[in-house]
């Protein structure tokens, strides 16, 4: 029983996201370390971050990103060498530019669209003259009379 | 043999189904009651048959009947006995069968309160639903049979994903559904109306509470799901952006202005045309949302099965639904001409206002949601769109909705004086910037999400009591007339104020998390942001269905003891999948939430701390937003006009 048991542990190993032995000494770049890797998927997860993810890839992804950082990159080039490895799949948040203008321009796009409309739905309402009243059908009177009378 | 008979009572439902859907149908159209009649007792037949095929369902799966293909492969004999009755829709068969069993329960409903409507329109609402319930048991008759029988059946069963082996998880794919489906009844009040083509301030009232009652179910589903994710996933999110979460929270935001705009059409009759288009749209995001988690189109932690021939099922039923409603739509919408007439400063303009945030808002989800699809599709490029796009693109819309909602309630209808209605909130205005502005001297170099989310929590609660306290007008007994306001005025006020609760711990938890990542060595105590753990012992042992490694942490604030904490690892052996547990010790300020992790090779246990401030707030609030839907539900107005049967009248004794 025993030692079944610690064959099932061994299979439930990797648990944790970041684990201790990749925290990087200097905590300067270990922020910028973790702010970077809040933005680059698990490849082989479904959406998650490597920040978040189990995954040994995720853990291969993180020690790489550290490992470029302490050899001195910048952010952008650190970032700029995993997309060029994994390509821009991994990127979580899509840089503006290109087809992506769809993406990030929709959102405006349809605010100005809509608040034009609305625009003129508001002034065409504000200027509209009162419609006669029409009045209740008998059917309705009747029935108002009986709620009222409750 | 139950198994059998909860087939064939299926069957029997899709035959019941196609009646209710035809028969009434032209019954309204030809003008004969007989055939409208029709509508009524269908419906509660076809709520009978497949609550007798959903309960069979879930009798097999409460006896661990391993000849059923689903049970084998979502339970286990050594189940606890809870997940095994929610294992019954815990997978895609069973969840379609509660699906579809919500929207025959939902019918029948309508069947049984809506005495009240006009015979025609109630027969047409009948029927459409029925549509909805004929397409959806076609897909189960064809695609995803629950009761599909095994030629060997295996001694025992895979068990069911250890992730939703969890009472936060047993309750919410029910109350989703709820909220899901609850937005068909608006779908078939929106189609009926078209087809009846008159919308009035009745159709307004009529509508409301189904819509009010679909939004409280939403919001409480999504909220269960996300107080699951927060302490089940192990590391304290609440809200990932997954496309399945999106799925559940664009309803749930069309829903949201869907029930501000049925006020507009009951009170004022105007923008009847876009309310219409709103319902179609809310149940049409419903669809949307069954599609994604089913079609395995997009991936996501949810989506549970993946046929692609299913997906292209439940394209053509939304296919067929949308653009029928949608064409519908276009051919009848000119004819709702709006009566009221009102100024730009107004209730009513604010109300356009709150729809067009909350339904641009839903769009640019939607965009991002779709759009790693389109971009392949279309441009051939593979990319992932995560939490940093919908938090840029998505929030600002919601602190723009937070700033105006006080001001927006504050209008009278029809024609406002900006300046005095205004005039009240300024105390609240300027005590809310103060909030906000300490709170930003408080902190440093940090984002500005807490004293953004701090001065709009301030300035919506405070707005909210403003509000109240204005509707008692002035001179003595205020109180009293406090108390009497109408329900509906005091749902305002509760789910506003949950919103602005909810922003409150959002803001919180976003800005103010502190996180550590320690190895502990037992007994070495280490110190997280003034709280001091100790680890005293690791131990492992056995679950019923799961082996579990077991930390004892004790947790100490300046000398004082606080807690033991025993955050667990498991491993589910039959699922061959490790979960953690975390250990969270709750209040008001801050969650403490701690996640055990492996054991270090030279000796010492990963753990990792965070300290959460304002989490439950979140969880708070959207329980206050329910129940002021709730109350909002209960007013007198709705129990008046949709309520209670129509009293017989009653026979005058002979002298």
């Amino acid at each position: 029983m025993k030692r079944l048991f610690l064959i099932l542990m061994l299979l439930a190993s990797p648990l944790t996201a970041v684990q201790p032995d990749e925290i990087l000494d200097d905590p300067v770049l270990e922020s910028r370390a973790r702010e970077l890797s809040k933005g680059l998927r698990c490849l082989v997860c479904r959406n998650e971050s490597i920040d978040e993810s189990n995954a040994s890839l995720a853990r291969d992804l993180r020690i790489l990103l550290r490992d470029r950082l302490v050899a001195g990159d910048t952010d952008e080039e650190a970032v700029g060498f995993i997309v060029s490895r994994y390509g821009e799949y991994v990127l979580l948040n899509p840089p503006i530019g290109g087809a992506n203008w769809i993406l990030w321009g929709a959102g405006p796009f349809m605010l100005l669209l809509a608040g034009g409309l609305g625009a003129v739905y508001l002034r065409g309402r504000s200027r509209a003259a009162a419609p006669q009243d029409a009045g209740l059908s008998d059917d309705e009177a009747a029935r108002l009379r009986e709620i009222l009378n409750k | 043999m139950i198994t059998e008979l909860g087939h064939f009572a299926l069957l029997l439902a899709f035959g019941v189904a196609l009646i209710q859907m035809v028969v009434p149908m032209v019954g309204a159209a030809k003008g004969w009651p007989g055939w409208m009649a029709v509508a009524e007792p269908a419906a509660g037949i076809q709520l009978v048959l497949v609550g007798a095929a959903f309960g069979a369902l879930m009798w097999a799966f409460i006896t661990s009947d391993f000849s059923l293909a689903v049970v084998v492969s979502n339970s286990h004999s050594m189940k606890p006995m809870l997940y095994k009755i929610s294992g019954t829709w815990g997978n895609h068969e069973g969840s379609m069968l509660l699906w579809v069993f919500i929207v025959a329960l939902f019918g029948a409903m309508a069947a049984w309160f809506g005495g009240q409507l006009p015979a025609s329109l109630r027969a047409r609402v009948l029927s459409v639903q029925a549509a909805i319930a004929v397409a959806f048991l076609a897909f189960i008759l064809l695609t995803s049979n629950p009761f599909a029988r095994l030629a060997v059946p295996p001694f025992d069963g895979q068990d069911l994903n250890p992730l939703l082996q969890d009472p936060g998880l047993a309750f919410h794919p029910p109350f989703l559904y709820l909220g899901y489906v609850g937005l068909s009844m608006a779908f078939s009040f929106a189609v009926a109306a078209l087809i009846e083509g008159r919308v009035d301030a009745a159709w307004g009232r009529w509508v409301r509470p189904w819509t009010l009652a679909a939004w409280i179910f939403l919001t409480i589903g999504i909220a269960l799901g996300s107080w699951w994710a927060y302490y089940e996933l192990g590391w304290g999110g609440f809200w990932f952006w997954d496309p399945v979460e999106n799925a559940s929270f664009m309803p749930w935001l069309l829903a949201a202005a869907l029930l501000h705009s049925a006020i507009v059409v009951e009170k004022r009759e105007s923008l009847k045309s876009w309310t219409i288009l709103l319902a179609i749209l809310a149940f049409g995001f419903s669809l949307i949302g069954t599609f994604i988690v089913r079609s395995g189109l997009l991936t996501s932690v949810h989506a549970f099965a993946n046929d692609p021939e299913r997906g292209v099922f439940i394209l053509l039923i939304m296919a067929v639904f949308m653009g029928g409603a949608l064409v519908l739509f276009a051919l009848r919408a000119g004819a709702l001409e709006a009566k009221g007439v009102f100024s730009i400063a107004s209730r009513e303009s604010a109300l356009v206002l709150n729809n067009l945030l909350l339904a641009v808002a839903c769009f640019v989800v939607f965009v991002g949601t779709m759009w790693p699809l389109l971009a392949e599709m279309f441009f051939d490029r593979k990319l992932s769109v995560g939490p940093p796009f919908f938090n840029a693109a998505f929030t600002p819309f919601m602190i723009a909705l937070g700033i105006v909602l006080p001001v927006g309630s504050a209008l009278p209808w029809k024609r406002a004086n900006l300046a005095r209605a205004l005039w009240p909130l300024r105390y609240a205005f300027a005590l809310s910037l103060a909030i906000g502005g300490l709170v930003w001297a408080m902190q440093t170099g940090r984002s500005l999400i807490g004293p953004v989310g701090m001065f709009l929590a301030a300035w919506i609660l405070m707005g909210t009591v403003v509000d109240l306290m204005q509707r008692t007008g002035r001179g003595p007994n205020r109180l009293r007339r406090l108390v009497r306001l109408p329900r509906a005025d005091w749902g305002k006020a509760t789910a506003h104020s949950g919103l602005g609760v909810t922003m409150m711990g959002i803001a919180g938890l976003t800005a103010w998390t502190v996180e550590d990542i320690q190895v502990a060595q037992i007994d070495v105590p280490f110190e997280v942001a003034g709280y001091e753990m100790t680890l005293r012992s690791v131990t492992q042992g056995n679950g019923p269905n799961y082996v579990v490694t077991t930390g004892e942490i004790d947790v100490s604030k300046e000398g004082k003891f606080i807690a033991t904490l025993a955050p667990e690892k498991r491993f589910y052996p039959v699922a061959q999948m490790p979960t953690t547990e975390a250990a969270i010790h709750q209040n008001l300020a801050r969650d403490l939430y701690l996640v055990i992790g492996d054991e270090q090779t030279n000796g010492g246990w990963a753990i990792r701390t965070y300290i959460k401030v304002m989490t439950n707030w979140i969880w708070i609030g959207c329980g206050l937003m329910s129940l002021g839907g709730l109350l909002s539900l209960s007013d007198r107005r709705f129990r008046v006009a949709g309520g209670a049967r129509k009293p017989r009248q009653q026979p005058v004794p002979a002298e």
